[in-house]
């Protein structure tokens, strides 16, 4: 019975633990500075849109929000692509070349960012690839596609190979069978994919840091960034950009918690 | 792929078959073994792009490591190993931020797979509070390390904070601290922001583990009236060995990457006590070092590497010795 007990208490101390911190934060950016630092815990005294207003109306978070908008969905969308063509590609090559261009895929998991980041920089620099977008789609592309094809063409490989030889015995050729076959079956781990890669691309800070200099080029995470230098101190307006930056995501989240938790532990689970 | 030549196609039969149909039979045998050649266009774009902007840029980073080049000059200088001399030898800040990078890494991997162990152990049943309290758990990682960084900001300001608030208001005036502040302790702080980031994410795994052990390991062991430490010492444990390798491989990964989270608490470029390898690597590139950076950051995947191996080979060790 103690054991009971004990297990609901820690329970609730860690639930609070997680929770707490966010709702001051949530309730933080109605507040004004005094009313935050002197009630954290307790709702706005009165509550102040003034921050959210201030905070989109200089037009840098807007701005920056609809950058990551656009980077984050084309970023998702052409690495599931090119992921999705080549798990299907070597998940068909029978024997040895398939598991080869596949190892050489994924054996980018194991390359951590910083190590590879200052010959891309030069190589994007030179192509005029810095303070782009195109240039962050392309960089997300390149750095997630070794965890992309990694867990599509995991389940992939899975798939029964009959149904494999009875598209080739009815005459459907490699392209169809991809896109009508193999694509529609994945659907599942696509979708847990495409969830791994758009928190990733959602949050991204180090590219942008590395390659954007034009404030109007930058995404949320470093625009974000950008406010701490410039509003020290006022945690209110810091936690306004929070919440607008963490929104999408979170809303995303409570609704479709089940393939945000499938995703995120597909994309950890690399061995 | 190679064609062989057509008096190779193995033993031809008495009688040669017309052309059109020996064609027709190698190509049916090659497809047999290298499956249908479309299949290998497929891969072509993902291979393109990944071997120009990532896997060319790998390798050159170990030819930049060998070099003076500040970036911008058209012409540099090889130095030999001097880089790595100097890392070895006689770089205090980057000593500091490996002595960082590992106190935090030893922190966060133990932190980390024991509370999220406990809390799987806790929730591994599929009942509504379970997975109520799974979500709940699971919600810091989908936000973005600035996020969290701002939030915890706000925990650790020693003047306004809610930890030192908090102590204050249970009378415990005594723990309260300057967090972040405090030179000697603030790495540990930063660990555990980083803990309350991803505990839910490797908790995850660990249900996943929890719920592949048969009952009936458990009830055997009931039967044979072991105490709740044998249990699990011998029959958990062992049987979420691939949980447990998954989520201390992948902790330790995390918190040597842990980039964001340094400058959104360290300022840019990071306080000294929180500077890690991941934000000096970037400091030096930011300060147009690049050949620097880069030997900076070859020793940096080297010791990754290096760390990975040997916990698993510890994780092993304890798995399989009874």
């Amino acid at each position: 019975m103690g054991s009971r007990i004990g297990r609901r208490a820690l329970l609730g101390v860690y639930a609070a633990l997680v929770l707490v911190p966010l709702l001051v934060m949530l309730a933080g950016s109605f507040k004004s500075t005094s009313d935050l630092f002197s009630n954290p815990f307790s709702l706005p005294e009165e509550w102040r849109f003034s921050n959210y207003s201030e905070v989109l109306g200089s037009g840098d978070l807007s701005t920056a929000f609809t950058n990551s908008a656009v980077v984050s969905t084309c970023s998702v969308t052409l690495t599931l692509l090119l992921g999705s063509l080549a798990a299907y590609g070597v998940a068909r090559i029978p024997g040895w070349p398939g598991w080869a261009v596949y190892g050489f895929l994924v054996l980018g998991m194991s390359v951590p960012a910083q190590a590879n980041m200052i010959p891309q920089f030069v190589l994007f620099d030179v192509l005029g690839l810095t303070d782009s977008l195109t240039g962050l789609v392309l960089i997300n592309i390149v750095s997630t596609l070794p965890v992309a094809v990694f867990i599509l063409a995991g389940f992939m490989r899975a798939l029964p190979r009959e149904i494999y030889e009875a598209a080739a015995l009815d005459g459907v050729g490699p392209w169809r069978t991809y896109r009508s076959i193999t694509l529609p079956l994945s659907l599942p781990s696509v979708a847990a994919t495409a969830i791994f890669l758009l928190v990733i691309h959602w949050n991204e800070l180090l590219y942008p840091l590395l390659f954007i200099n034009d404030p109007e080029k930058r995404t949320l995470p470093l625009a974000l960034l950008n406010f701490q230098g410039e509003f020290l101190t006022n945690y209110p307006l810091l936690f306004t950009g929070v919440v607008v930056a963490s929104l999408p995501l979170v809303v995303g989240y409570i609704f479709l918690q089940r393939f945000f938790i499938a995703g995120m532990t597909a994309g950890s689970v690399k061995e | 792929m190679s064609a062989p030549s057509p008096v190779k196609t193995g033993p031809s039969p008495a009688a040669d078959p017309p052309f059109p149909e020996r064609v027709a039979h190698r190509r049916r045998s090659l497809r047999r073994r290298y499956g249908h050649p479309a299949f290998y266009l497929f891969p072509l774009p993902a291979l393109v792009l990944y071997v120009i902007f990532f896997a060319i840029p790998t390798v050159q980073a170990f030819q930049y490591a060998v070099t003076d080049w500040d970036g911008y000059s058209a012409d540099y200088d090889s130095v030999g190993l001097d880089n790595f001399g100097q890392l070895a030898g006689g770089d205090d800040l980057f000593s500091n931020a490996m002595s960082n990078s590992l106190k935090f890494m030893l922190v966060v991997v133990v932190l980390q797979t024991l509370f999220s162990l406990v809390l799987a152990s806790m929730l591994t049943r599929n009942s509504r509070s379970s997975t109520l309290l799974r979500a709940v758990f699971f919600l810091p990682t989908i936000l973005s390390s600035v996020s969290v960084a701002f939030v915890w900001k706000f925990i650790y300001d020693p003047n306004f904070g809610l930890a030192n608030g908090a102590l204050e208001g249970v009378g415990l005036d005594a723990l309260t601290s300057s967090y972040l502040g405090d030179d000697g302790k603030a790495i540990y702080f930063l660990a555990l922001t980083q803990v309350w980031f991803h505990t839910g994410q490797m908790m995850v795994i660990f249900i996943a583990g929890l719920q592949q052990i048969p009952r009936e390991l458990y009830e055997a062991a009931a039967i044979d009236g072991v105490s709740r430490w044998q249990r699990f010492r011998h029959v958990t444990w062992p049987m979420i060995a691939p949980a447990t390798s998954i989520v201390i491989a992948y902790t330790t990964i995390q918190s040597f990457k842990a980039f964001d989270l340094v400058l959104g608490l360290g300022g840019n470029p990071p306080q000294g006590s929180l500077d890690i390898l991941s934000t000096r690597i970037y400091t030096s590139f930011a300060n147009s070092e690049f050949g620097y950076a880069a030997a900076e950051s070859i020793v940096f995947m080297a010791l990754i590497a290096l760390v990975t191996v040997i916990q698993r080979r510890t994780v092993k060790l304890t798995q399989s010795g009874a």
